[in-house]
């Protein structure tokens, strides 16, 4: 039963109404404008006869003693096949859709169907009638891309049902009955659409599993130095211009992963739009397909209605848990989760709550922490194992780690890339600091080897910041082709160009050739005594393995730059001690 | 038949309450007193209780004073009879020419669909090589100059200005001095752009309101023009004006601040502002430039941090001179790849070496013995700063990728530079 109310108050985004009848908590209501157009809203606080809503869309013409309808529903998403490679905004309208039907400008009132109606899906029956299942088990199958789009049993489903029938192979569309099933004489139809609440996590399996298994990025310094696991969560925070969004766009072009789903949550229009319009044409190397064949994009930008951005990241991880319980490895790359406190903070400030620390509310830890316990690698009931992968970037405020997003996103996460400044400024890409930065995940090369390589970054900064004091005269030749070495490691390993074809994605394999490569010139004990010529002849090295890293794969032209550094090494200049 | 309203409950700051009903949020009011009229708009709506943003101030206002509502929000006349004009922030003819009253429309409407969005592809020469070659402006980008109180940041945006060749340059000026205002406004004439500009004018002396409205205005009408398929350039000056002006507002209406007095929300006012720039299908664009003056030279004042956040790069004006490290087109990358194959690796090379160059000068300061490496490096920056990121460079592109790759020459061997061999051997000066 749906009640209904009168509206008392109109401030920013927040609007007050006075209601008859029940009300729920986070329950969806509609303002209705003079003109007739309803604007979506949620409940967000209940003060006696009064609810507070946050409206979706810009409050402009709403006057006190206009109606609403609150209805019993919560904020929820429509599941099913179709939603791979469709453009959303936070609240599920699909925005290319919206653009055919509204126009040029998101005018407030219009919301469309998620799910396309006249779509037919080769749907494939794999239980028989008298089959007993419970909540998402398989019912049947349709191919969406690539993927087999398991259609399962109602998540809301309570105990045990019975197959009653079910619709034999064939073409449907989504809305079409595809099977009965029974309970205690009750009946339920089902189609391939499930509807999901997204602020209460979708997650309905065997067990959840410990993270295993290293989600390659192609990128060095994280695959090799700060690795990510499928199911793991990670965390990029940094100033303006570090490089967040881009290692983002990166990682969601060259993350071996089945979907990613892109959230863009209060940031430029125009990133989403570079995604949007460029991967229909990008290859996705793993299955020869474009990369919007395992994509889905949450659009929910700056200058959007703030309401519907902090319910984007919902939509987001709800999209994200559905198909890992259809049994995909799913990465969710959510920019940027400052965007989304920012938008709690302002509600926040609305509602008049007591404010924490830089006016953010007092539940933003627990927030942010909810949010990203919802990512995770879980053996589903059919016994096959599919994840969820979540990472956020963290914009804080003057570019300052101590901020409250951060803080409270760094206790819940098990990779911190931070990015900085000083690297950024020098040009070093990707900019993530490697001093600062830390993984608990296991990557692509053994952690001992690692860590030996990482110690020398270590010590050249040590001996840099020395040398910044004593001078070059100061520091002895060993101290000095260390710093060099580490130099080195960074310049041909770390850094990486994002613009050169090939040097952009760095297989596994790569990077184990190179990481040896790179080892010995790292062990290797160089004889020179003079700076000068040690300095060049690491700017030789440097050159001729950047070389190594702009040719392709096992091509002439790799060979040829191998050639090149085994020369260099086996030169008098390098000579062994 | 319009209501009258003649009792004005409270007034503070420049908002006034007053009781009223079937008033909708946002609307225009009109408040009309013995000290004249002034145009309002309603920011809240409690009960009957209506607050209303006086744009004039409520400098003389008084509780007997007339307020009436007119129905809809604000609105602002489009047409081609717009160019050449200037207008106060709040939208009257400062120019004793006739105020424009015909086809009227919302000002600050919904935001476009980025579904619609193209991709800026457009390069916007400006013939200053320290944005040609290092940081390439976009058409259809947004980007602020970040800079303190007496640099040239007003010469820079007159310069694009006029350079950029856009169909319509429309200039939002907010708290600015007279005489900026005036300098513009030579300067559009001298360079013979006047007649394809619009100029939108708040003043230091005038009321703060009118200060919020300057963009929005500006914006809406760049908005229309761009619909029709014109290139739009709209240059905003200065944007921390307009976020005090916020400020201001936000603490009378008793918002809790979030950071240093600013409203919670700063980040999605200026943002939605900014994000008017677009690139169109059907050709239009608007390209924003906006001054951003940093209060004591801190990026990490709430203004020029949040502003970073939101626009597609920035330009650092430091010294005189546009700043490599700090400033950054993150848009180039959609240009600099179709100019010359050597643009990003002169881009990427140049600047490695004048940072490089930079930790000499420390070190040099401090005493130490220069080594051959150093003395080179130091020379370069010598070069570099004269004939590159000097104001007074005024060449196109190609001639300042030559200069650069003639200043390589001048002071390293091709490997020093970190340059890529192939290139080295295509674009090196032959001796």
């Amino acid at each position: 039963m749906s009640s209904t109310g009168r509206i008392v108050t109109v401030y920013g985004n927040m609007v007050t109404a006075e209601v008859e009848g029940t009300v729920r908590q986070n329950a969806v209501a509609y303002c209705q404008r003079s003109d007739g157009v309803r604007l979506m809203s949620e409940i967000i606080r209940i003060r006696g006869k009064l609810a507070d809503m946050q409206v979706f869309e810009l409050t402009r013409g709403l006057k006190v003693g206009d109606p609403v309808e609150i209805t019993e529903e919560l904020l929820s998403l429509e599941l099913g096949p179709g939603l791979i490679g469709m453009v959303y905004d936070g609240l599920q309208n699909p925005l290319p859709e919206m653009a055919a039907q509204v126009g040029k400008f998101l005018e407030p009132g219009h919301y469309l169907k998620a799910l396309d109606r006249k779509r037919d899906w080769d749907f494939t029956p794999l239980v028989a009638p008298g089959t007993v299942l419970t909540a998402a088990e398989n019912l049947g199958k349709v191919k969406e891309n690539i993927f087999d789009h398991f259609i399962m049993a109602p998540f809301t489903l309570n105990g045990e049902w019975k197959v009653k029938s079910i619709a034999p192979a064939g073409k449907y569309k989504v809305d079409k009955e595809i099977a009965v099933l029974e309970k205690d004489g009750q009946t339920v139809s089902v189609n391939m659409i499930q509807r999901w609440p997204v602020r209460i996590p979708l997650g309905i399996y065997r067990e959840r599993l410990l993270p295993t298994q290293t989600m390659v990025t192609k990128q060095r310094i994280i695959d090799t130095f700060f690795p990510i696991m499928l199911g793991g969560t990670y965390c990029i925070p940094g100033p303006f211009g570090a490089g967040k969004t881009v290692l983002q766009q990166i990682t969601s072009r060259h993350a071996e992963i089945d979907l990613v789903i892109v959230a863009a949550c209060g940031e430029r229009a125009g990133e989403v739009v570079e995604t949007l319009r460029e991967f229909p044409h990008l290859k996705d190397p793993r299955t020869g397909k474009t990369l919007i064949e395992r994509t889905i994009i949450i659009c929910n930008t700056s200058s959007m209605p703030v309401a519907a951005r902090e319910s984007s990241v919902y939509t987001a991880i709800t999209l994200g848990e559905y198909y890992r319980q259809v049994g995909l490895n799913v990465l969710l790359l959510a920019d940027s989760t400052s965007r989304w406190a920012q938008a709690l903070r302002e509600m926040s400030g609305r509602l008049e709550e007591i404010p924490g620390e830089e006016a953010f509310p007092a539940y933003l830890e627990s927030s942010i922490a909810r949010f990203y316990e919802r990512g995770g690698i879980v053996e589903l009931k059919d016994g096959r194992k599919a994840s969820l992968t979540v990472g956020g970037t963290v914009s804080p405020a003057g570019g300052n780690f101590e901020e409250p997003v951060t803080q409270g996103t760094l206790k819940v996460v098990g990779a911190f890339l931070g990015l900085s400044y000083a690297r950024s400024y020098a040009r070093r890409f990707p900019a993530i600091d490697p001093l600062e930065s830390w993984s608990k995940y296991a990557g692509v090369i053994a952690h001992e080897k690692v860590a030996w390589a990482h110690g020398f970054l270590k010590r050249g900064k040590s001996i840099y910041e020395m040398m910044q004091v004593v001078g070059e005269e100061g520091t002895s030749i060993d101290d000095f082709v260390i710093y060099l070495k580490s130099e080195f490691l960074d310049n041909v390993y770390l850094q990486q160009n994002s613009f050169d074809e090939v040097d952009a994605a760095c297989p596994v394999d790569r990077q184990q050739h190179l990481f040896e490569m790179v080892t010995n010139v790292l062990k290797h004990k160089f004889e020179i005594t003079d700076k000068a010529r040690a300095r060049d002849l690491f700017f030789t090295l440097t050159e001729q393995f950047r070389d190594w890293n702009y040719s392709p794969w096992q091509s002439d032209q790799m060979k040829t730059a191998e050639n090149a550094i085994k020369a260099t090494m086996s030169s008098k200049e390098a000579a062994h001690a | 038949m319009r209501k009258f309203y003649t009792k004005i409950d409270n007034i503070a700051g420049n908002v006034a309450t007053l009781k009223a009903t079937g008033v909708g949020y946002e609307e225009l009011a009109l408040v009309e007193g013995s000290w004249g009229k002034s145009l309002a708009q309603v920011i809240r709506v409690n009960g009957d209780n209506v607050s209303l943003q006086v744009f004039a101030g409520t400098r003389g206002v008084s509780t007997g004073d007339r307020v009436s509502f007119t129905g809809h929000s604000m609105r602002f006349s489009f047409s081609d009879d717009l160019f050449g004009r200037v207008f106060s922030g709040g939208g009257e003819a400062r120019d004793n020419r006739g105020e424009l009253t015909d086809n009227l429309i919302e000002v600050g409407g919904p935001a476009v669909n980025p579904a619609i969005r193209l991709m800026p592809h457009r390069m916007i020469p400006t013939n200053i090589p320290m944005i040609d070659v290092f940081n390439t402006l976009v058409e259809g980008q947004k980007l602020p100059i970040f800079s303190i109180p007496g640099e040239p940041y007003n010469e820079l945006l007159a310069r694009i200005a006029l350079q950029a060749e856009a169909d319509v340059i429309i200039f939002g000026g907010m708290g600015l001095k007279y005489d900026e205002y005036l300098f513009f406004k030579n300067r559009l004439e001298e360079g013979g752009a006047m007649n394809r500009s619009i100029m939108f004018i708040h003043t230091a002396s005038d009321p703060v309101v009118e200060c919020l409205q300057t963009p929005d205005i500006a914006l809406t009408v760049a908005e229309q023009f761009a619909i029709k398929g014109k290139r739009v350039l709209v240059l905003l000056t200065d944007m921390t004006n307009f976020a005090n002006a916020l400020k201001e507002i936000s603490i009378t209406m008793e918002q809790i601040p979030s950071n240093r007095g600013y409203p919670g929300d700063l980040y999605s006012q200026l943002a939605s502002r900014y994000e008017k720039a677009v690139v169109f299908e059907e050709g239009g664009s608007i390209t924003l430039m906006a001054v951003t003056t940093m209060p004591g030279d801190d990026v990490t004042h709430p203004v020029p941090d949040n502003t970073g956040y939101i626009t597609e790069g920035q330009f650092y004006l430091k010294g005189g001179v546009i700043d490599p490290f700090g400033s950054l087109s993150r848009l180039k990358q959609q240009v600099n790849g179709k100019t010359r194959d050597d643009h990003r690796a002169i881009m990427d090379g140049c600047i490695q070496l004048y940072a490089k160059c930079r930790e000499t000068r420390e070190k040099r300061a401090m005493g130490f013995e220069m080594s051959d490496w150093d003395n080179k490096l130091l020379k370069y920056g010598e070069s570099f700063e004269k004939q590159i990121m000097s104001f007074s460079a005024n060449i196109g592109l190609f001639d300042a990728l030559q200069q650069c790759w003639n200043i390589l020459a001048e002071h390293f061997e091709p490997r020093e530079t970190g340059i890529r061999s192939n290139l080295c051997d295509q674009f090196w000066p032959k001796k």
